[in-house]
């Protein structure tokens, strides 16, 4: 039994065997398989290779048609190496003698080559890039499968990966996935964001999970506490059941909260709305007690699949988001994809510092026919709908005029091909890069409303990287400069009566409601799962009392006085929760 | 009665000529001309000796200008063999 600690991103307890997923990004672990378990690994290397020869074919012909002959012939090479009766029998021994997984096995073989040709003269060290390439179509393949059996697992699993990147987890079989734990990542991490969403406990910036598991433990993945156990042992097992069983109970009896009013003890009216990226989460808004979507990221539509959406997808996605919840409000953000691999990847130059780069809404004013295709889709879409459209990362006036004429011109275009639109949609921004907040004053005027989107702001403000485990724990938004920025924006919105919400993690985890309450926060958006508590709290306080919480905390220099007095706070008004 | 070993070996001596030796290309001609049959063919560099069919094996030998290369083939063809690869590495493979 070894226990492992690690950030406890989204709360509950799972108890499954694991399924670790490799990175062919990051180096492979050596991992051991049971002794029956070689036949499998040796078929899947077969297969592997089967499928790179084919995709290097395909290569092959492609840059025939484009470039000619000559530039085509280096995959002769490569179709050389995979075609290698030496290297396979190489593989093969690795796998049958170490017991090692056919991921493994290709690292270390063809690392030991490379590691060969680096030593030869130059124009034949150059080729230890083909074997590189080779090494990395080959584990592409092989951790391919791997993601590709979570789409359609048959027994309950947990899953320990690096990290999970975004169309990982949209194909994941959510029935049978009961935990996530990772080597990489913080709170606000894409992996924390999905395991929030679909209600999985998960803890992540484990640093090794994926190095000192093997892949045939038992786990118990406690996200509550941050707490990984690998084998764990009758007692911790007895003693986890009890805890998860616990937290059902708690979780059933915040449903007796659905249909009742987010309003404080004395009296104020709060609108809690649901966060979400597929048109089915709605169904959770509802189910959960939330007043319609205040963020709905549009991002999946273009992470589930290898081209980019057509119009009519766009379109679908958003009248099935609106036929869910007919009346309520929708709040629609344009894409937001950049600083990601899906971006990166097709590239033709990848950037040097994506989140600094050609990310979002400049993303989306570089690429028109892009940006368009979506505008269309959403006015289209909303003519009888209370939709708003959000625009994110903006950072100028300029930015947000340019984006406002092209849904004018995009408005122009529907009316006169006389397709049926709106012509009057309300458009936000999100204001999560510091200039954006300090610069609110005048935004406002421009704008229907405000929302506040905590994790790109704590990422900007302070200058970190909240997927970097090396910094991840100076993340947080508790952060004095964070607080005041976000002050600052209610404020503005109050004087200039631009209504604000806030999106970002902190709307969802209860530690914060009290404070956002007392810094004049009325709209909230978050991860529907959280949205009982949230609603728990709003209940269970006054504005009186979350004023008092947002006047100590402004006493505070530093984010750790903050939060251990915010956990105090919070332990009083929802024992259940925290109960450490 | 002693058996006869040496019916079907067949070695031969060849200098790389080409300007940048056993690069990826000739070295996969080389391979792909080793391939077409059915003798088993070594290539040796000194004491360096590997199957003349694995563009892997072959790459390893780092075969530059003017390094001699012992070509070992065993088979009913490999008179064939020996030939055929001598001539494309003398060739210079057509570079």
């Amino acid at each position: 039994m070894i226990r492992k600690k690690g950030i406890g991103v989204s709360p509950g307890v799972a108890i499954a065997q694991i399924v670790i997923i490799d990175n062919e990004e990051f180096d492979i672990p050596e991992r051991h398989v049971p002794v029956d378990h070689a036949q499998n690994e040796l078929d899947r290397l077969k297969y592997a290779l089967k499928i790179s020869k084919e995709e290097i074919l395909n290569l092959q012909q492609r840059t025939i048609e484009r470039i000619g002959k000559e530039a085509a012939s280096i995959f002769d090479f490569h179709l050389g190496l995979l075609n290698d009766k030496v290297l396979q029998e190489k593989f093969h021994d690795t796998i049958l003698s170490g017991h090692v997984t056919a991921e493994y096995s290709v690292a270390t073989v063809l690392r030991s080559y490379a590691k060969e040709f680096l030593a030869m003269p130059q124009y034949l060290a150059d080729r230890v890039k083909d074997v590189y390439d080779i090494e990395k179509r080959l584990l592409r393949n092989l951790t391919g499968q791997q993601r590709q059996s979570l789409s359609h697992l048959t027994r309950n699993v947990v899953v320990v990966a690096h990290d999970m990147t975004p169309s990982q987890t949209a194909s994941m079989d959510r029935k049978h996935i009961k935990g996530i734990a990772t080597d990489a990542g913080g709170a606000t991490s894409h992996t924390a964001i999905v395991a929030r969403a679909l209600g999985i406990p998960a803890v992540v910036g484990l640093e090794d999970i994926t190095s000192v598991t093997s892949g045939s433990e038992q786990l118990i993945i406690d996200g509550s506490r941050g707490l990984v156990i690998i084998d764990p042992d009758e007692a911790t097992l007895e003693e986890c059941r009890l805890l998860a069983q616990q937290q059902v109970e708690f979780i059933h009896s915040l449903d007796a909260l659905q249909n009742l009013p987010a309003v404080t003890k004395d009296g104020h009216e709060i609108t809690l709305m649901g966060n979400i990226e597929f048109p089915e989460e709605v169904e959770t808004v509802q189910a959960k007690g939330g007043e319609g979507v205040g963020l709905y990221r549009t991002e999946f539509l273009f992470l589930g699949s290898d081209t980019e959406p057509s119009e009519e997808v766009h379109y679908e996605a958003y009248r099935q988001v609106i036929e869910y919840c007919p009346g309520n409000t929708i709040i629609i953000r344009t894409l937001d994809l950049g600083a990601d691999k899906y971006t990166q990847s097709r590239a033709r130059n990848p950037e040097r510092n994506p989140f600094l780069g050609c990310r979002s809404i400049r993303f989306c004013l570089q690429n028109l026919p892009l940006f368009k295709t979506q505008i269309r889709a959403i006015l289209r879409a909303s003519v009888d709908a209370n939709v708003q459209m959000l625009f994110p990362l903006v950072s100028s006036l300029t930015e947000l005029r340019q984006a406002k004429s092209i849904v004018k011109d995009v408005a122009e275009d529907l009316e006169e091909e006389g397709l049926p639109h709106r012509n009057d949609i309300p458009i936000g921004i999100m204001i999560e890069v510091p200039a954006a907040a300090l610069q609110a004053n005048s935004f406002a005027k421009e704008v229907d409303f405000f929302s506040i989107g905590t994790n790109d702001l704590v990422q900007y403000t302070l200058a970190v990287d909240r997927g970097n485990e090396k910094v991840a724990p100076l993340f947080t938004a508790a952060h004095p400069s964070v607080l005041r920025l976000i002050r600052e924006v209610i404020r503005t919105g109050q004087q200039h009566e631009v209504p604000v919400s806030l999106c970002g993690e902190i709307a969802g985890d209860p530690m914060y409601t009290l404070l956002l309450l007392g810094l004049g926060l009325r709209k909230f958006s978050c991860t529907p799962m959280a949205i009982p508590e949230i609603k728990k709290v709003i209940r269970s306080i006054t504005i009186q009392q979350a004023l008092e919480v947002a006047r100590q905390v402004s006493r505070f220099d530093t984010d750790k006085e903050i939060l251990s007095y915010l956990r105090a706070v919070t332990r009083k008004v929802l024992p259940e929760v925290y109960s450490e | 009665m002693s058996m006869d070993f040496t019916v079907s070996q067949i070695e031969q001596e060849v200098t790389i000529v080409n300007k940048f030796g056993l690069h990826a290309r000739p070295a996969m001609q080389f391979v792909e001309l080793a391939n077409k049959f059915s003798c088993s063919i070594e290539v040796a560099k000194g004491t360096l000796v590997v199957d003349a069919k694995s563009i892997m094996s072959v790459m390893r030998l780092a075969a530059t200008k003017g390094t001699v290369l012992k070509i070992t083939a065993d088979g009913t063809d490999a008179a064939e063999a020996i030939e055929a690869l001598s001539e494309l590495v003398d060739s210079g493979f057509g570079e």
